[in-house]
């Protein structure tokens, strides 16, 4: 309601200022009327001309006239200029002369728009490489040389090949794949991009994983790369997995050339192994795992918005306000920042969402629009009086089953008032056809047999509101999904089975109850748990967009384990940055930071919480909406490499420390050796910490700008400099820093002897034992979680294997929690670099600024409810609710002592402890027994 | 921000892929007014396109 979609649209140019902006944007046309299309394909249908199909990656053809796929938002239809042939030679208009609405405009032209707006967030995306000039692989000319992107289409149930794994050329199933990373990313000669896309390693293991699924697991999968990077939360036991348990084949090699073996079209693989063999090896099919790069077009755009960038041409942001452009009031978001996944582009668009909060708050709520309330009509005691809507949803139910005898059928059920067949339910004219008849024929209860609950049931149920009735007095019956789509060849059973499904849901929607919302308020102030420097950038995020906020944090002071950090991968000094941080959080009248505190007891659920803080013996309760966890995580103490021996071994901190005390022993090292993946990437500890690489390399560039003669070495498994860190790792060897690859079963040894240090390591390239002289080793420590299973029990969140907290989805809700107002961010989350953990307490706050603005919480009205008579105490609901919503009333309560009570501000209606519990003392409202029982009797006469 | 130089309630998202669509939806139900621009004729960038996703297997849909 409050997003307004500008689609086909374009901006030229941004005038004025941070929070008054005036925006120039170019509508160029759609040439189909939207108010008009209600999306038949009546067009696309008869359209003669024929084009490749981009959103399939050329694989497949569509129409000139089309939608990008089925599920595209807005629904409408658009024509390709480029293509359709009255466009370009006044010819044909076929699609026009079908169209039944009339929504074809062949003389729409471009039109420039102007918008006032407060402040803009550029979130423009990446292009994917195009290979075609990458000739040693020959893209261009062999068919069976495809892309990732195309091979995710062809895994895709919705793709060209239906899910079904086949090579271009001869649509056989392929036997044996191969992957060739790096294909656009960490090369100079033949792409000119020597960042890292970060991504790729990724997706190539999980298309690999898929592929086998797929295919089943016969299939050869073998990905050829140069350092595995699977840096994020979870990945490196899929890599892990991929490899020891689908078989996936890793193989560290760059593949210098490809050739096609004529007749099969398979392809031969020259390569050298690790052991500097040459191998010839033949594929089936090859699968180029192409970077990201920014399209030329949003290049010349950031030129004319005046918007710096980097080398790499992504948006040049600092690690202290990573999604602020060098244009104030214009924020950037997602890969447009820099290459990076699905989760990492959504924690940074909810951080850019808490920037233009920031600085637009004042002007909250001054332009959004809020739906017009009408007075609910009360139908208590009066019989049921049922509408039955059928749609016919252009052709795609109306061409195979038939509508009207349904319809007509409908009307012979009990309590069946009101009948009618619609071309679309679910258009404009329709839905206001369907509040008048509520309103005449003084219908209680409405069925709409048309398509699937999960995309229109919030529409119709808008309808009743709109009519006056309680939204929860209809059924839909999904007669397009469950009946036409799969029952094309027999209209008869089909149109027989669309009765069957009407008369279930009139059955059911006959029994069924207004049921209330509650509404409660939410307590406008925010808790952060965690001073370190992800808890600060939420606090002062949220206290910036007008929220009280208290810090919680159990050491004497603000800063975390910034404090001991010297400098970013930017080259910014962490401590003058972190110095004005805590500042402004001291000086923000709206933060309260609590020092030497813990938490004592936590009470309440979202929008109500109070919790007990414990500051050196005195106990003070404070009340809260939200809360957001930012506890971080701590350094491995390393037990190997005889650290705590001598002084000359010492982690990573420990050198920052150096570092920033200026110590000037460091200029006479002659030799400095780092270790990394100290405790990480180990069989006990699964995950890579993200972060050192870039920090040892940091490190080593630093030591050696301090004295270029110094030899600095650095032993790793994989190096995992990703995005434009990567040009560390480039400048670190371009400087002589010598990088020498260990494996893990091959540990590089400290030996002490007579007061010489030395490491023992064998030399990937020369496969010999090397004797490392130095007076510094550097361990790369692991990042460590805290475990805090206090904490997690106090907010019902769960923690993983290794103690990091786990988010809601992985993908979609990396900041916040499934137990609703709780938020995560920084190292509890995951370990990560600085600008990430800022953008991620910005992130936190976002999505709690969603959550406090509301002001109130409307529950939902299907959600479970104990009968405490039969409730026998059992506990299972308590233990299988993911939201936390069931518990057991207090054992001194006057009422139901021990039994279960659902809240049902966290009831989400899943139904999984009605399902689990074993008395049946739990009913899900709006799907009472008698309801589903009603609906199953009703199909008996159908089998 | 001063009475004379007034702030605008409303902000434009540049962009309608997954990062375009999160801002979008952060800012409106923030109490702000969005417009969400796309260049294309619909909203959903190049993570419709992906099958699944990792970890959850998800339909990336």
């Amino acid at each position: 309601m409050n997003i307004e979609l500008k689609t086909l649209c374009e901006i030229r140019d941004i005038r004025g200022e941070a929070g008054n902006f005036q925006v120039e944007i170019v509508q160029n046309p759609r040439y189909i009327d939207e108010s008009k299309c209600i999306a038949c394909g009546a067009c696309a249908e008869k359209c003669p001309k024929k084009v490749k199909d981009p959103y399939n990656m050329g694989l497949s053809q569509r129409k000139s006239v089309y939608v990008e796929y089925a599920q595209a938002v807005p629904l409408k239809y658009a024509i390709d200029a480029n293509t359709c042939i009255y466009l370009q030679k006044k010819k044909c208009g076929a699609c026009k002369k079908i169209c039944p609405t009339g929504a074809v405009d062949f003389d729409q032209k471009p039109e420039t728009v102007m918008l006032n707006v407060g402040s803009v967030i550029l979130s423009p995306g990446f292009a994917p490489f195009n290979p075609e000039k990458f000739d040693n692989y020959q893209y261009a000319k062999y068919p069976n040389v495809v892309t990732s992107l195309e091979f995710e289409r062809i895994l895709s149930a919705s793709g060209p090949t239906m899910g079904h794994v086949s090579r271009i050329s001869d649509h056989q199933s392929p036997k044996k794949i191969a992957w060739f990373q790096c294909v656009g990313s960490r090369d100079m000669n033949k792409c000119d991009h020597s960042y890292c896309s970060s991504v790729c390693c990724m997706y190539a293991i999980k298309e690999a994983v898929i592929a086998k699924e797929h295919e089943g697991d016969s299939l050869d999968c073998a990905i050829f790369f140069m350092d595995m990077r699977t840096h994020g939360k979870e990945f490196e036991r899929f890599y892990d997995s991929a490899r020891n348990k689908h078989g996936i084949r890793f193989i560290r090699s760059r593949v210098h050339t490809i050739t096609q073996i004529p007749e099969t079209d398979d392809l031969e693989v020259r390569y050298i192994t690790e052991a500097g063999d040459l191998k010839t090896e033949v594929f089936n099919m090859i699968v180029l795992s192409i970077g990201m790069e920014t399209s030329p077009e949003v290049v010349s755009l950031a030129k004319r918005l005046g918007i710096a960038l980097t080398p790499g041409n992504f948006c040049e942001t600092s690690s202290f306000e990573p999604v602020s452009t060098s244009r104030a009031g214009v924020y950037v978001s997602g890969s447009f920042q820099g290459p990076k996944d699905i989760p990492q582009a959504v924690i940074d668009s909810s951080a850019a969402a808490s920037a233009c909060g920031e600085i637009l708050s004042a002007a909250r709520n001054t332009l959004t629009k809020v739906p017009e309330i009408v007075p609910e009509t009360d139908i208590a005691g009066e019989r049921p009086r049922i509408g039955v809507f059928v749609c016919r949803c252009g052709i795609n139910i109306a061409g195979v089953v038939d509508v009207p005898s349904v319809a007509e059928y409908a009307k012979t059920l009990p309590f069946v008032e009101f009948t009618s067949d619609n071309l679309y339910s679910c258009s404009q004219d329709n839905q206001d056809s369907i509040t008048q008849l509520i309103k005449e024929k003084n219908l209680n209860r409405i069925v709409v047999a048309a398509c699937t609950p999960k995309t229109h049931e919030p529409l119709f149920q808008e309808t009743l509101i709109s009519a006056g009735l309680n939204k929860y007095l209809f059924e839909m019956a999904n007669i397009r999904n469950h009946d036409s789509w799969v029952h094309k060849s027999t209209p008869e059973l089909a149109t027989q089975k669309a009765k069957d499904l009407v008369r279930s849901a009139v059955a059911k929607v006959a029994l069924t109850q207004p049921l209330k919302e509650a509404e409660l308020q939410v307590n406008q102030t925010a808790l952060v748990i965690g001073g370190g420097i992800s808890g600060m950038a939420a606090a002062g995020s949220l206290a910036r967009q007008g929220y009280h906020t208290h810090i919680v944090e159990k050491s004497a002071q603000l800063g975390g384990q910034a404090l001991n950090l010297f400098q970013t991968a930017k080259g910014e000094r962490i401590q003058e940055k972190l110095s004005e941080l805590i500042a402004s959080v001291a000086q923000n009248s709206r933060i309260q930071v609590h020092l030497n505190t813990t938490l004592g007891q936590v009470n309440g659920f979202v929008g109500n919480f109070k919790t007990t803080l414990s500051t050196t013996g005195s106990e003070q309760v404070v009340e809260h909406g939200i809360a957001v966890i930012a506890t971080g995580a701590s350094p491995h103490v390393p037990t190997e490499y005889d650290y705590g021996k001598d002084r000359r071994i010492i982690t990573s901190l420990e050198l920052d420390k150096k570092l920033m005390e200026k110590d000037e022993s460091l200029k006479s090292l002659a030799a400095a050796v780092f270790i990394q993946c100290v405790g990480s990437r180990e069989p006990e500890r699964l995950y890579c910490s993200r972060v050192c690489c870039t920090h040892s390399i940091d490190n080593a560039l630093e030591l050696k700008e301090k004295n270029p003669d110094m030899n600095v070495y650095i032993l790793y498994r994989d190096i995992r400099t990703y995005g434009e860190r990567e040009y560390l790792y480039k400048k670190a060897r371009e400087k002589g820093v010598i990088f020498i690859r260990y494996s893990l079963d091959n540990k590089p040894q400290v030996v002490r002897n007579n007061g010489k240090l030395v490491v023992k390591v064998t030399d990937h390239i020369l496969g010999r034992p090397m004797e490392l002289e130095t007076e510094l080793i550097t361990l790369a420590t692991a990042i460590i979680p805290n475990r805090d299973e206090k904490l997690a029990s106090f907010f019902k969140v769960p923690l993983n294997a290794d103690g990091f907290f786990v988010e809601r989805h992985a993908k979609l809700g990396p900041s916040e929690f499934a137990t609703d107002g709780v938020f995560l961010c920084g190292t509890a989350h995951y370990p990560k670099p600085i600008d990430e953990s800022i953008v991620q307490g910005k992130a936190a706050a976002s999505r709690a600024v969603t959550l406090l603005a509301r002001e109130n919480i409307h529950t939902s009205g299907t959600i479970a409810e104990v009968v405490p008579t039969v409730c026998s105490s059992c506990g299972v609901c308590v233990s299988i609710c993911p939201y936390s919503a069931p518990s057991f009333i207090e054992a001194t309560a006057r009422f139901n002592p021990g039994k279960a009570q659902i809240n049902p501000v966290l009831c989400k209606g899943c139904g999984l402890c009605v399902a689990s519990c074993r008395s049946g003392a739990i009913r899900l409202k709006g799907f009472d027994n008698d309801q589903i029982f009603a609906q199953i009797f009703a199909l008996n006469e159908a089998v | 921000m001063s009475n004379a130089n007034p702030v605008i309630g409303s902000v434009l998202v540049v962009g309608g892929g997954i990062a375009g669509m999160q801002s979008a939806l952060d800012l409106a139900n923030s109490g702000y007014y969005v417009y969400l621009l796309e260049k294309s004729p619909s909203i959903g960038g190049v993570m419709s396109q992906l099958d699944k996703t990792f970890p959850t297997n998800d339909c990336a849909m």
